[in-house]
């Protein structure tokens, strides 16, 4: 552990979310929701000292113009964070990646989350779920967080990756490290991932001895634009990205859908009944409760709806914050399952659009499916509590809910 | 009213695939997901809601619908 590593102290309350927001609040990571619009309503652009300096664009334009701007933003730091080490070179490409090096190493990633790529997946995702309902359904009541939305992303990414699936837990515990515990402690985020990295290089060397059908010798065998191979600090970093961004966003996603559903006895018994609706309400819940909000950094000054923007600093790029816009979204605040025009921004706008959102609509679809199919009766426990993550990708991390009609 | 005719700007598809998903018959994917119009764009008799659905749905306002 260096001089560096340090653990960050806890930061005190905020008092003027307009002046001195802090996304990592209690009453933040509660609900953002009301915060969002008190803000909004001030300005399209707002501004904090905490994290070294940090702006959040509250509308949907502002959001647009600053994820179309590569000039002036850049992503090669994606998470807010209290301090700003060092840059690594291929921390997690191409998330992490500005042009011109952006377009090459996302065309990697492309083909293998086409929709039609995702459709020969969804049989083992639909029984991937169905194990898990197995294994709680006769209880008559569970964590619809911790024991279902939780593992059907990681057991769907590492299966696409091909790496065991009964690792999932241990691939939970290096995001919880990353993205949440990272946020304040240098060297949770440092354990987590030269562990995460050392588990890749393992699976590497294995497949240089005996090749197999998966994402890890897909990447292997990929040619950079030269011709040549891609360094394995490049391969290393795009694993690392499709095991982070492939578990606690969607995690998020089945999990912010069932707390919907489970207080919305409407929407349920509509879903139910309507099966066909479930491509608009799937659209419709990824924009209500959209849980990623990605980072930039500001390379150079410039302004963003009439609001000056200082180089050094970093922005809360929030896509739950623009999907949210009464001025793009009528009745923003209300869940419309079938809501027809939905421009939502949930995977982002631009040339960072996420490469695994296929994946996520099927994960999502699929997860809502079979559990309406089997536990077509649920709703909050109400001796339980909803807790919900800190940090940058927002979702219920504890959601009990009872199985069955009320009594 | 004449027909419509949709146009996906390659230079703003992003590759959401939103439009291949509300409206199956008048957009292909590439490779890499990216979409384009199917044949010259045109859009048949009885789908101009879908073509309308398509744009109004798109992420990155990358398509185009005309009326000839």
């Amino acid at each position: 552990m260096s001089d560096t590593d340090r653990v960050l102290p806890e930061h005190p309350p905020v008092t003027d979310w307009v002046h001195d927001f802090d996304h990592t609040d209690p009453r933040w990571t509660e609900n953002p929701f009301p915060i969002w619009d008190e803000l909004r309503a001030v300005s399209p652009v707002v501004h904090t000292d905490r994290f070294l300096g940090c702006y959040l664009p509250t509308t949907y334009e502002a959001v647009k113009q600053i994820a179309y701007d590569t000039e002036h933003f850049s992503s090669r730091r994606v998470v807010v964070r209290d301090e700003r080490p060092e840059v690594q070179r291929n921390a997690a490409p191409p998330i992490t990646s500005d042009p011109p090096e952006h377009k090459p190493a996302k065309q990697l990633l492309l083909p293998p989350f086409t929709p039609d790529a995702m459709k020969k997946l969804e049989p083992r995702v639909r029984a991937i779920c169905n194990e898990l309902i197995d294994e709680f359904i006769a209880a008559g009541r569970c964590d619809a967080a911790a024991r279902y939305a939780k593992y059907i992303p990681v057991r769907a990414i590492a299966h696409m990756l091909g790496i065991p699936e009964s690792d999932s837990d241990l691939f939970i515990h290096w995001i919880h490290q990353i993205l949440e515990l990272g946020i304040k402690d240098e060297r949770q985020l440092k354990q987590a991932v030269e562990e995460m990295t050392a588990y890749f290089a393992g699976h590497i060397e294995a497949r240089k001895a005996k090749p197999t059908d998966d994402l890890i010798s897909t990447l292997m065998q990929a040619k950079d634009k030269t011709g040549q191979p891609l360094d394995d600090s490049h391969v290393l970093g795009s694993l690392r990205l499709l095991l982070i961004a492939g578990i606690d966003t969607t995690w998020s996603a089945i999990g912010s859908s069932l707390w919907h559903l489970a207080r919305t006895p409407a929407d349920r018994e509509r879903l139910v009944r309507e099966p066909g609706l479930m491509p608009t309400a799937v659209e419709e819940l990824l924009r209500a409760y959209s849980p990623v909000t990605m980072a930039r950094e500001v390379m150079k000054e410039t302004s963003i709806a009439g609001c000056p923007i200082k180089a050094g600093k970093m922005v809360l790029l929030s896509f739950p914050a623009a999907n949210r816009d009464p001025a793009v979204f009528p009745d923003a605040d209300k869940v419309v399952i079938d809501r027809k025009e939905n421009r939502h921004a949930a995977f982002g706008l631009g040339i960072h659009r996420c490469v695994g959102s296929n994946l996520a609509r099927m994960e999502m679809t699929v997860a809502l499916e079979e559990w309406l199919k089997r536990i077509p009766e649920f709703r909050l426990d109400p001796a339980g509590k909803v807790t919900w993550s800190e940090g940058t990708v927002r979702g219920p991390r504890q959601l009990p809910v009872l199985f069955g009609k009320q009594a | 009213m004449g027909k419509l005719k949709i146009h996906v700007d390659q230079d703003k598809c992003q590759g959401h695939a939103r439009c291949k998903s509300l409206a199956p018959e008048l957009f292909e994917l590439d490779e890499f997901g990216n979409a384009h119009e199917v044949g010259d764009g045109t859009v048949p008799e009885g789908l101009e809601d879908k073509a309308w659905l398509a744009q109004t749905n798109c992420p990155e306002i990358a398509i185009e619908v005309t009326e000839e």
